[in-house]
């Protein structure tokens, strides 16, 4: 297994130097485009982390999301440009924070109160966020300036924003296919089989589920701080759960249990938007594009139970009978 | 505060605290015994207070008669949704993991919402309160209560009632519980379980959108509306402890004080008041008040 040249792994290697060569070719649009997709990714492999690979159906990402990309407001001095090197780790340590408190509570529960209880918590802050002042409101906010890293980086222009997005995709890619491969992702795996015989086996399960909780929380933090700096404004919507439920079905539509996967969901999530949003196919219905989203993703639970990763298995096993 | 607003923040509080028993009785009652999480069932809620604002002008122009014919007409309406949405999508949902179910209701939400976008716009509207129930009860010199508020918590009393009776006393509630405990061996006992779960499923649709009807003269339609009481319902059933209509009850009292005196007493936080108070509950007991056998 170790350091085989597999399809998939060709492919995904394949798609990220081709991420990397679009700023030479592409136009400010698809820039900008591409852009807001890595940062969903982003949030879609912080899910992964929890739904695929530790079974734990949260409901509650946005909350992270959104906690990551208020810190990078908030924590913006207003008369200058903020350091990349402090303002980075500070957002993603209070959205980490954040997920450790949420994460305690939460995980007291399991199966559909799981679900519930995720939910109902991210109501919560989306409340705290939209009725008090401290966030501008129901407004939102805005980033007077964007952050610095020394002379390196000026994210005022978007290919270097470009750049900064597709090297946090790319390291917390690398970076979970390396935590799901050591000892600590194998007892992940164990927990999303049979937490009863894992336990029965001596491992605590309780710090192991808190962990991966804090990390995909982090991650999630990460996206949203990201998003932030791109957009220069957050707002409630943020938080809300229409996010959560986009980055599930993100990662669904791409096929649970493969972080490549997560990264598919969420560019094939991207182009159904686009696609459904289109004037030029649908016309006045373009307007209601979420009936469209809406179908598509019945069609998707109801037919590609595995997602799009498991479509070339489905095939194959059609043909061979 | 002094006595009288005392009385009527609580009477409010009952009001809405039943309505919210009346939408989470559906949820619960789907997932105990189905074991299907349904996020689209805020939809039905929704559903049924447009069915108010819309059917009311049919009604009255093609059927004669007022609120009580537009309450059944909708009714009607309902438990047909519900058997052919249990059927087209639902059926197949009870053996797949509760994530497909998630994802399967949370796309039946999105189509809802823009098909009502369609159809009656994005508009707020109105529905008027009856006639005959438009007074209001004096309570003191000055302060009156409506009378369409103390209607709307009796008939949620008079349902929860109806509900009791009909899982603890009759041949149909003992089949729904057997049900929900063995589906097989119910099964092979000779009961049809398939309708049985149509039937139940078409219930808490039902449920959900008579609330919806009834709330409608209160709260008026808006887009959206659905959504903020699925929520809250969730918060209800967590607390109440999944699949039981008992702590569901207990649950939306709570819930409907606490969020009632919360928005008189602290306004900034009563948002936030509700899922304290669920956070609380959780430390204390992770599977709700009442686990459901």
């Amino acid at each position: 297994m170790h350091g085989k040249l597999t399809a998939p792994l060709v492919l995904t290697a394949l798609a990220f130097g081709a991420l990397a060569l679009l700023p030479g070719v592409g136009s400010a649009y698809a820039i900008d485009w591409v852009t807001k997709t890595m940062i969903y990714a982003v949030l879609a492999l912080s899910l992964e982390l929890l739904v695929g690979s530790t079974g734990l159906v949260c409901f509650g990402q946005a909350a992270f999301f959104g906690m990551g990309a208020y810190a990078a407001v908030l924590l913006s001095p207003k008369d200058g440009a903020a350091s990349l090197v402090w303002l980075l780790p500070a957002a993603v340590a209070s959205a980490a924070a954040y997920a450790l408190v949420v994460g305690a509570l939460c995980l007291r529960t399991r199966g559909a109160y799981f679900i519930m209880v995720t939910l109902a918590f991210a109501q919560m802050a989306y409340y705290l966020v939209h009725d008090t002042p401290l966030g501008g409101g129901s407004d939102g906010i805005y980033l007077t300036r964007r952050p610095k890293l020394g002379t390196l980086l000026d994210l005022e222009q978007a290919v270097q924003m470009y750049g900064l997005t597709l090297a946090c995709l790319a390291l917390s890619f690398g970076g979970l296919a390396l935590l799901l491969r050591s000892r600590f992702g194998r007892a992940l795996a164990g927990i999303r089989v049979n937490e009863q015989r894992m336990r029965a086996t001596g491992f605590s399960t309780y710090p192991y589920k808190l962990a991966a909780f804090v990390i995909s929380g982090a991650l999630a933090g990460l996206a949203g701080f990201l998003f932030a700096l791109k957009d220069g404004f957050v707002n409630p919507e943020l938080l809300s759960w229409h996010i959560s439920g986009a980055v599930l079905v993100m990662i669904i539509l791409g096929g649970l249990g493969h972080l490549r996967g997560a990264l598919l969901g969420a560019f094939v999530f991207a182009l159904l938007q686009e696609l459904f949003q289109s004037e030029a196919l649908f016309g006045p219905l373009a307007k209601h594009w979420h009936l469209g989203l809406g179908l598509a993703i019945i069609f998707s639970v109801a037919l590609l139970p595995r997602g799009l990763v498991g479509l070339p298995a489905l095939w194959r096993g059609r043909r061979h009978g | 505060m002094d006595s009288t607003s005392f009385l009527i923040q609580c009477l409010n509080a009952l009001q809405y605290g039943l309505l919210l028993f009346l939408v989470a009785s559906g949820l619960t009652l789907i997932f105990g015994i189905m074991g299907v999480i349904n996020l689209a069932h805020g939809s039905f809620y929704m559903i049924g207070a447009y069915m108010a604002y819309g059917l009311a002008p049919w009604v009255h122009t093609h059927l004669g008669g007022g609120f009580f014919s537009t309450l059944g007409v909708g009714l009607l309406l309902s438990v047909l949704l519900g058997y052919l949405l249990e059927w087209a999508f639902f059926s197949f949902l009870y053996t797949r993991e509760h994530l497909q179910q998630v994802l399967m209701t949370y796309g039946l939400i999105l189509v809802f919402e823009e098909l009502r976008s369609l159809l009656v716009g994005d508009n707020v509207y109105g529905v008027p309160v009856p006639d005959w129930l438009g007074g209001a009860v004096p309570l003191s010199d000055v302060m009156v209560y409506p009378v369409y508020r103390l209607f709307v918590s009796g008939v949620c009393l008079a349902l929860a009632l109806g509900m009791y009776l009909v899982f603890t006393r009759t041949r149909l509630g003992m089949k729904i519980r057997a049900g929900s405990n063995n589906r097989e061996m119910v099964q092979s006992l000779g009961v049809d379980i398939r309708l049985l779960y149509r039937l139940v499923f078409a219930t808490g649709v039902a449920l959900a959108a008579l609330a919806g009807m009834v709330a409608a003269p209160i709260s008026s339609v808006y887009p959206g509306m659905g959504q903020g009481v699925l929520i809250v319902c969730f918060v209800v059933v967590v607390i109440g402890g999944i699949g039981s209509v008992r702590g569901a009850l207990l649950a939306a009292l709570l819930i409907g004080v606490v969020d009632t005196f919360g928005k008189v007493l602290l306004p900034q936080a009563a948002g936030v008041l509700v899922y304290v108070l669920m956070a609380a509950i959780l430390l204390w007991k992770p599977d709700g008040l009442f686990k459901a056998a």
